[in-house]
């Protein structure tokens, strides 16, 4: 693993083009249209944020949903007051964001553990109610901020002429519907994945897995560790934030229910998921749980007749019986189910799964070492 | 001996620690001179480790002061007294149980080079050679280059405590406190470990020593303090210690080895 992640431009060029080619391997498992890969991209950039928080650090959010609705926010008034360009509206949510999470990072980190979490959450909550009540003339309450025709749109009306309908978000001239809002969204997530991988492996990084790992023993080494985890906090928020400019970006309006508190959950279940604390694993648990809430939650009985149809018909019935409640609108069972069983059987996540068969795989090379360890172990 | 500079590193002054009714320590005066061995010893619950914990920010006095190196330190944050060039291997391993061994140690070195914060995310830390550089020079010393890519947590007791004095050492501090180092310790270790402490007595580093042991005492300490009930009893060589007859009855039992 470690001399594999050494040479850092072949694990880009590797992940890259995994990323890209993403229509054409997923199109099998019916995954491949334009609405879902965006999805994918997006809510993997707000995990692998996520996760140089929680995977790094060990201390857990439940708020950084609320970024990632700052974020939309901030992404939509960009488009109505300045430009349609998505450009200046990411680096909007981005900014906006970063500036939210170093308010409630700096505050809420002055505990840990338990209590962090609920302060984050406290926080979260208060903006996801707030956006319904005080704040709606910044956010619209609950019809959610939209565009309009009427919109200034200041820059964009001294070089366009205004359309008819409402206009459309766009990278300089390149239209961000379908696949090329995709491609947008992956070059966003390389680059987010790139940035999370240095800083793993940085010294930044060892310091905050030091803190995860002992937080006094870090204190005592010298190293005041608060201004750390704020750092790791607000590059956190700031990943959430393009998340949410990117969403906005994708399809133009931003509505509260983004900050609630089950947003916040589904990133932690993600992450968990996929493997806490590893490169790769958040981008796993974001492909599984998007992969279920819109994939199987579409299958119905008429599509497990046709998968089960070379059996008995007996058999089929049955088969479609029995696995019927497990899809559909019971995808959620499957899931509940599937996180269980990794978080009984494998506690570091499906990316546990890959290591322990990998050792498995390895076992009769690693001897050597354990009997140097034991004779030193033996004086 | 005249081991030592003549300048006082670290002064104890009047220092009154009050858990609950408990007074650990009681009006403690103690005077550490630079570049010597100072061993204190004393009963179990005397107050020893209470001390320690004075010295490094841990825990802040009732009344008194602890100056380090002219500045007083009482107050401070324990990362600013480390900073300031105190290193602290506790009584029971403090140490990063979920890294490995080398990156263990890369930590207090890369404290000593970039102080209490920077924010360096973009560096490759395993192009750090000065830092990995110094940090295997250390184990080596310490004999554990071969458990360098081993699980701290996964070690035994003792090499958790050599492992825990070389983070100390790695810091080159001016002040070194151990707090029973050699405890849990085999024989050999133990050895080896006086060997090792000994060694850098040749460094000008000023070291304070808790030990039980009085093999490890004598075979170190310059000067020896003895603390009983929360302040000192009796101080001097180890010649002294050895003949004063309060510290035979009331510690060390009319044994010597
Ligand atoms: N944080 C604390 N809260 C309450 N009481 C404490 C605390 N720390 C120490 N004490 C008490 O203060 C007294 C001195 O403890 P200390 O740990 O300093 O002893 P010591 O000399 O290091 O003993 P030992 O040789 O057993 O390590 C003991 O009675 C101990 O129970
Ligand atoms: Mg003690």
């Amino acid at each position: 693993m470690k001399k594999f992640f050494a040479n850092q431009w072949l694990v880009m060029l590797v992940f890259s083009a995994v990323i890209l080619t993403m229509p054409i391997w997923l199109s099998p498992i019916g995954a491949g249209y334009p609405d879902l890969l965006q999805k994918f991209m997006i809510f993997g950039i707000f995990a692998i944020g996520f996760n140089i928080l929680f995977g790094l650090t060990g201390y857990l959010s439940f708020g950084h949903a609320a970024f990632l609705g700052v974020g939309s926010y901030a992404a939509v008034w960009s488009f109505k007051l300045l430009t349609m360009n998505v450009l200046p509206a990411i680096i909007f949510a981005i900014i906006v964001a970063g500036l939210f999470s170093v308010v409630i990072g700096y505050i809420s980190l002055r505990r840990s553990g338990i209590y962090f979490s609920i302060l984050t959450l406290a926080f979260a909550q208060m903006s996801y109610n707030l956006a319904y009540s005080v704040l709606t003339p910044v956010t619209n309450g609950e019809t959610g901020l939209q565009l309009e025709r009427a919109d200034p749109r200041i820059i964009d009306s001294l070089f366009v002429e205004p359309t008819e309908g409402l206009p459309l978000t766009n990278f300089f001239s390149l239209s961000l519907s379908g696949y090329e809002g995709f491609y947008f969204c992956a070059a966003f997530l390389i680059i987010g994945f790139f940035i999370s991988l240095r800083i793993f492996r940085s010294p930044f990084g060892l310091k905050l897995r030091a803190i995860k790992s002992n937080q006094t023993r870090m204190q005592y080494t010298g190293f005041s560790t608060k201004p750390y985890l704020l750092s790791a906090f607000v590059i956190s928020g700031m990943y959430a934030g393009l998340a949410g400019g990117l969403m906005a970006a994708t399809d133009p309006l931003a509505g509260a229910e983004r900050m609630q508190w089950t947003a916040s959950g589904e990133v932690v279940l993600m992450t968990i998921l996929g493997g806490v604390g590893t490169l790769i694993g958040p981008l796993l648990g974001v492909g599984i749980i998007k992969y279920f809430e819109n994939i199987f939650s579409a299958i119905n009985e008429n599509v497990l007749m046709a998968a089960y149809s070379g059996l008995p018909e007996g058999l089929q019935h049955f088969l479609v019986t029995v696995s019927s409640p497990f899809v559909g609108e019971g995808w959620h069972l499957t899931l509940g189910l599937m996180f269980m069983l990794v978080v009984i059987f494998l506690p570091g996540g499906i990316m546990e799964g890959f290591d322990r068969i990998k050792r498995l795989l390895m076992k009769p090379f690693s001897r050597n070492k354990d009997a140097v360890e034991s004779a030193e172990e033996g004086h | 001996m005249g081991v030592g500079t003549g300048n006082t590193v670290l002064k104890v002054d009047g220092v009154t620690k009050t858990f609950g009714g408990l007074r650990a320590l009681d009006d403690l005066n103690l005077t550490i001179e630079e570049g010597t061995v100072h061993a204190i010893i004393g009963p179990n619950g005397a107050g020893k480790s209470t001390m320690l914990n004075v010295c490094i920010g841990q825990l802040k006095p009732d009344t008194g002061t602890v100056t380090f190196d002219g500045e007083v330190i009482t107050g401070k944050q324990p990362f600013e007294i480390n900073q300031a060039g105190v290193s602290r291997v506790f009584q029971t391993p403090a140490i990063f149980e979920d890294l490995s061994v080398l990156q263990n140690v890369m930590i207090p070195a890369i404290a000593h080079r970039d102080g209490k914060f920077k924010l360096n995310p973009f560096s490759i830390l395993e192009k750090q050679d000065d830092i990995e550089g110094r940090a295997v020079e250390i184990l080596e010393r310490l004999r554990l280059t071969e458990l360098m890519d081993k699980h701290a947590g996964s070690m035994s007791r003792g090499n958790k405590r050599r492992l825990e004095l070389a983070m100390c050492l790695v810091q080159q501090p001016r002040l070194l406190l151990l707090d029973e180092p050699t405890a849990g310790m085999s024989r050999h270790d133990t050895n080896r470990t006086i060997d090792i402490l000994k060694q850098i007595k040749e460094g000008g580093m000023t070291k304070v020593i808790i030990e039980h042991d009085m093999h490890v005492v004598f075979s170190v300490a310059d000067r020896i303090s003895v603390l009983a009930r929360g302040h000192i009893i009796a101080e001097g060589t180890p010649d002294e210690i050895k003949g004063n007859p309060v510290v035979q009855e009331a510690y060390l039992g009319g044994s010597v080895e």
